[in-house]
């Protein structure tokens, strides 16, 4: 047997490690799409602004000043005043705090229950996935909304009961996007190989099938933050968001909406913040869908 | 006068827009194929074979464009034209087949329509008239029951019928240019045989000029007059059939006839010779000749200065540096190592006549859905489709079985079933003396590792998301085949023996190529050290060159480690080349079975002599067989009863082939055959 027919040429570069390689190969695919690059402009500017929110503000968020109710932008408050006085600027900036904290922890939340129902249910089939999938069709029929306001209204309005809310209201979409994409990989030979090493069932779902279920999910995840951010602001304009006085973009809006012929402003600062938020993340998200799935 | 080409590709240059830079992927292609021409266009994946074809007639999708070169068709200029007059030209007078058949056919539209479509928008045909012609253009095709098929949707004929469908569509506006890109490659070796039969007959008759392109040297070598061969987007050879076929002059053009197995060498008397490496990518070209890093005869002048394509003589043209007298001398070479009698080193070593493995009656149905409602509360009586039917069989150790038959045979099913991925539904597997009939998660773990499988798609093969180290170790951790502390280490010897070296450890599935991956599946199968490793088509998705390699690193660990092995394949030369005995498989039966060398030579069993006959040789002057299989495999729902090959048979003497099961013949030597006719009629010359 010819071996030296079999050898093949060495490679000369080194082979770069998983980790910083898929980072970069992240940031080669959002600085090939404009649209991803602004939308991630627009999120890291949100985030930069919760982040430092203290240092940005002059005012706390929660301190009123009944000299100055109702006011328009002046050099004091750039953005005004709102009818208790409160500076609007710093409402906002900490609004952000709330709305980038709850938005995510609510969406992983329903992407955990989301995965825990879809990955046993796409990988075993049969009666469970029939069970678990017309329980969660059941919830699917209800209106998103009025579904988070049966919740609500339930167990009450608080920072933690948003994040259940919304996670029960997400967790079906999730679960049916994992059910699709384990019932598609589970047929590939990999996952028939991890079986005849003898791998328990839980292995080859979490180790085999999850971890390249990964594309769409991301995607899916920053474009639910999105979506969180809009039904965490209606729920605080329907006043079953967080409860006052928390800074709140929901809530400036329900506060404001009254008196709007006088000043606009709160509502306007935070209506802007929350469709800004919400454009940021689904263009960041569009953008990395196209970009990566432009060259296969 | 001198006749002008149909079409003249002139240093045709393609490149492709990738996220980093613009690629040439095809460059300094030019070709001329004139009326009644067939030009055969060969190279692996990854050549550009497809790429010029499309370019001719611009489909090359939003990022690719032809950079350079003319492309003249009856001696207009094709580049550069508009849309809409492309649009005008093709379906007209330029005409295409594609390799999906059924992806290529509209699936809400009948045949009928799809046709006729052709006729009404390029030469305003009223509907009546469209469907009378296309009938004819289906009788033209030899589409059984024509009138039947033209009502009918895509999915409800066969791969074969849809390829003729699509011929005959594609010959409907006498095209004085046909492009054939793999039309036989997602066919049966039965129905390929078939249309290639159909290709070269309308050739003949139509004399149309046709690009026929192809990774399989041996189809091309049935239908095409002149043949290019293409190595990393250049044309390395051009020359007629024969000349390329019993005179090739690049390296290149030899290395890919040395690497193909042949139907008619029995196991042991040939190696097969790949060639080393891979294609490169376009991105990434050598300097000097392309083929030079791969190329056993290659100087150091090869790696500096670019071949021009020459012709040596009229109508051979070749890009070799070394094109010279001593090329002769190397094929002599060559030829004399072939020919010299080899020791019989595959005489079996230890042939300890010990059973491996033994298959009694195992049967793998699978339930049909229910139709109706009633069905879920056991008022519908259960279907199911009979994928493996009383399969028997018995391995003894060290050897190798080799599993043949058309695809939707059961041969895949039964492979599974083997291993535990598909449950039993009826039979017994004994493996090692143990019974395991039982699915995988009530196999003891030590049965489990020393029954292995190599699966078939290089693609599915490895996680993407573990580099290939990780996964080779998984299975070393979960079997404890070496203490914790030397995985690596093992891992390292593991991937030397499949021939990759350590630097593989951190690399990722994506960053391979085919045949690395599927080195890296055989080498997690052997990491257990199994007393039998199943291969499923292990080759069957390479490239021929890296095929040879994966068949030779088989026979070799198999050599060494002493391993059976099953080997399936549709594919009957590199069962040939590989297999000790063989089983023959058709509609879930096994039809014969036997040592491999009583398989290939007559007396066989009808379906074996049709699949034998269907094989194409990498012969231009090989004479075509006339046995072919019409129709197609009947639904493994309702098998036909009596011989299940009764539908298809060539030699069926009567109703006695539908009424009763064939009986068993033995032949002596293990080689048994299940037909009605007996060995001697069997042996006679018109059935062999």
């Amino acid at each position: 047997m010819a071996t030296e027919n079999l050898t093949f040429p060495k490679q000369t570069q080194k082979a770069p490690s998983g980790f910083m390689e898929a980072i970069r190969n992240l940031a080669e695919v959002i600085f090939a799409s404009p649209t991803a690059i602004v939308g991630l402009t627009v999120v890291l500017i949100w985030v930069f602004i919760a982040v430092f929110a203290p240092v940005i503000t002059r005012y706390d968020p929660l301190s009123q000043d009944y000299m100055l109710i109702d006011k328009g932008p002046s050099s004091l408050h750039i953005l005004g005043t709102d009818d208790l006085g409160r500076d609007v600027w710093s409402r906002v900036a900490y609004g952000a705090r709330t709305i980038l904290m709850l938005g995510p922890l609510s969406v992983l939340v329903a992407f955990i229950c989301g995965i825990a129902l879809g990955l046993p249910a796409g990988y075993y089939q049969g009666w469970m996935d029939e069970v678990v999938m017309r329980i969660l069709d059941s919830f699917m029929a209800f209106p998103t909304i009025l579904l988070y306001m049966i919740i609500i209204s339930a167990v009450g309005a608080s920072s933690i009961n948003v994040v259940i809310a919304i996670a029960i209201g997400g967790a079906p979409g999730i679960a049916r996007l994992v059910r699709a994409l384990t019932m598609d990989i589970r047929t590939r030979e990999y996952v028939s190989a991890a079986k005849l090493r003898g791998d328990p069932d839980i292995l080859v779902m979490l180790r085999e099938i999850l971890p390249n279920c990964r594309g769409p999910l991301i995607v899916d995840f920053l474009l639910r933050i999105g979506y969180a951010a809009f039904y965490i602001g209606t729920l605080g304009f329907l006043g079953l968001g967080l409860p006052p006085p928390t800074p709140d973009w929901g809530g400036m809006v329900q506060e404001g909406h009254s008196h709007m012929t006088s000043n606009v402003w709160p509502v306007l600062c935070a209506t802007l913040a929350i469709v800004t938020l919400v454009i940021g993340l689904n263009m960041f998200a569009d953008g990395l869908r196209e970009e990566s799935m432009r060259y296969q | 006068m001198i006749e002008m080409p149909i079409l003249s590709v002139k240093n045709l240059a393609v490149s492709y827009k990738t996220r980093k830079r613009e690629i040439d992927a095809v460059r300094d292609v030019s070709f001329d194929i004139y009326r009644g021409e067939n030009l055969g266009l060969v190279g692996e994946s990854g050549c550009g074979k497809s790429t010029a074809a499309y370019a001719i007639v611009n489909f090359l999708g939003p990022n690719g464009r032809v950079r350079r070169g003319e492309i003249l068709f009856k001696g207009e200029q094709l580049r550069g034209r508009s849309e809409a007059e492309l649009r005008k030209l093709r379906g007209a007078d330029i005409s295409m087949v594609y390799q999906e058949p059924l992806s290529a056919l509209n699936p809400s539209m009948r045949i009928q329509d799809q046709l006729a479509e052709t006729l009404i928008t390029h030469r305003n045909y009223k509907k009546a008239d469209a469907f009378a012609e296309s009938l004819e253009a289906l009788k033209k095709v030899y589409m059984p029951d024509p009138e039947g098929v033209m009502r009918r949707y895509p999915h409800q004929i066969s791969g074969g019928q849809q390829q003729r469908v699509l011929i005959a569509m594609a010959m409907l506006n006498n095209p004085s240019l046909l492009i054939m890109d793999e039309p036989t490659t997602a066919l049966d070796v039965t129905v390929e045989a078939a249309v290639l039969d159909l290709i070269a007959e309308l050739q003949e008759r139509y004399h149309t000029a046709t690009l026929y392109i192809s990774h399989n040297l041996s189809v091309v070598a049935r239908v095409s007059d002149k043949v290019a061969v293409m190595y990393a987007g250049e044309i390395v050879e051009l020359a007629p059939a024969r000349t390329i076929f019993h005179n090739p002059m690049h390296p290149y053009t030899m290395g890919l006839m040395r690497c193909l197995p042949d139907v008619d060498a029995p196991k042991g008397t040939r190696t097969l010779h790949p060639i080393p490496g891979r294609v490169p990518s376009p991105a990434n070209l050598p300097n000097g000749c392309i083929f030079a890093p791969r190329c056993e005869q290659a100087n150091n002048q090869c790696s500096i200065d670019h071949p021009a394509l020459i012709e040596i003589e009229p109508g051979h043209q070749v890009r070799c540096l070394r094109r010279s007298k001593d090329w002769k001398e190397v094929q002599r070479l060559w030829a004399a190592a072939e020919s010299a009698p080899r020791e019989p080193e595959m005489a079996q070593l230890q042939l300890a006549d010990e059973t491996v493995l033994d298959v009694q009656d195992a049967k793998v149905y699978y339930p049909v859905p229910y139709k109706t409602v009633g069905g879920l509360v056991g008022l519908e009586k259960r279907q199911y489709v009979h994928a493996s039917d009383d399969v028997s069989f018995a391995i003894k150790r060290g050897r190798t079985l080799g599993i043949v038959g058309e695809s939707g045979c059961g041969k895949s099913t039964i492979a599974k079933a083997l291993v535990g991925l598909e449950p039993l539904f009826g039979g017994k597997l004994e493996f090692l003396n143990v019974d395991i009939s039982k699915p995988l998660s009530k196999r003891h773990i030590n049965t489990i590792r020393e029954l292995q499988m190599v699966f078939q798609d290089p693609n599915g093969v490895l996680n993407p998301s573990y580099t290939i180290g990780e996964q080779i170790a998984f299975s070393l951790r979960r079997f404890q085949t070496v203490p914790r502390n030397q995985v690596r280490a093992e891992v390292e010897r593991l991937l030397n023996a499949v021939k990759l070296d350590e630097s593989y450890y951190n690399r990722l599935p994506r960053q391979l190529s085919g045949g690395e991956k599927q080195r890296v599946g055989i080498a997690r199968a052997i990491s257990t050290n199994p007393a039998m490793v199943v291969c499923d088509e292990p080759a069957s998705a390479l490239d021929v060159s890296v095929q040879a390699a994966v068949l030779n690193l088989l026979l070799e660990i198999q050599k060494t480690r002493n391993t059976t092995m099953i080997l399936i394949s549709h594919d009957l030369s590199s069962v040939r080349f590989f297999s000790d005995d063989v089983a023959v498989m058709y509609l879930g039966r096994i039809v014969e079975v036997g040592p491999c060398e009583t398989i290939y030579r007559p007396p066989n069993h009808p379906y074996t002599t049709a699949l034998l006959a269907a094989v194409p040789r990498p012969d231009p002057d090989a004479e075509p067989s006339k046995i072919r299989l019409g129709g197609r495999v009947p639904s493994a729902i309702n098998p036909p009863s009596g011989c299940r090959f009764n539908t298809r048979c060539p030699f069926k003497i009567g109703e006695i082939c539908e009424q009763q099961e064939p009986p068993r013949r033995d032949l002596g030597q293990g080689h048994l055959i299940y037909c009605h006719l007996s060995p001697e009629e069997l042996s006679k010359p018109q059935i062999s």
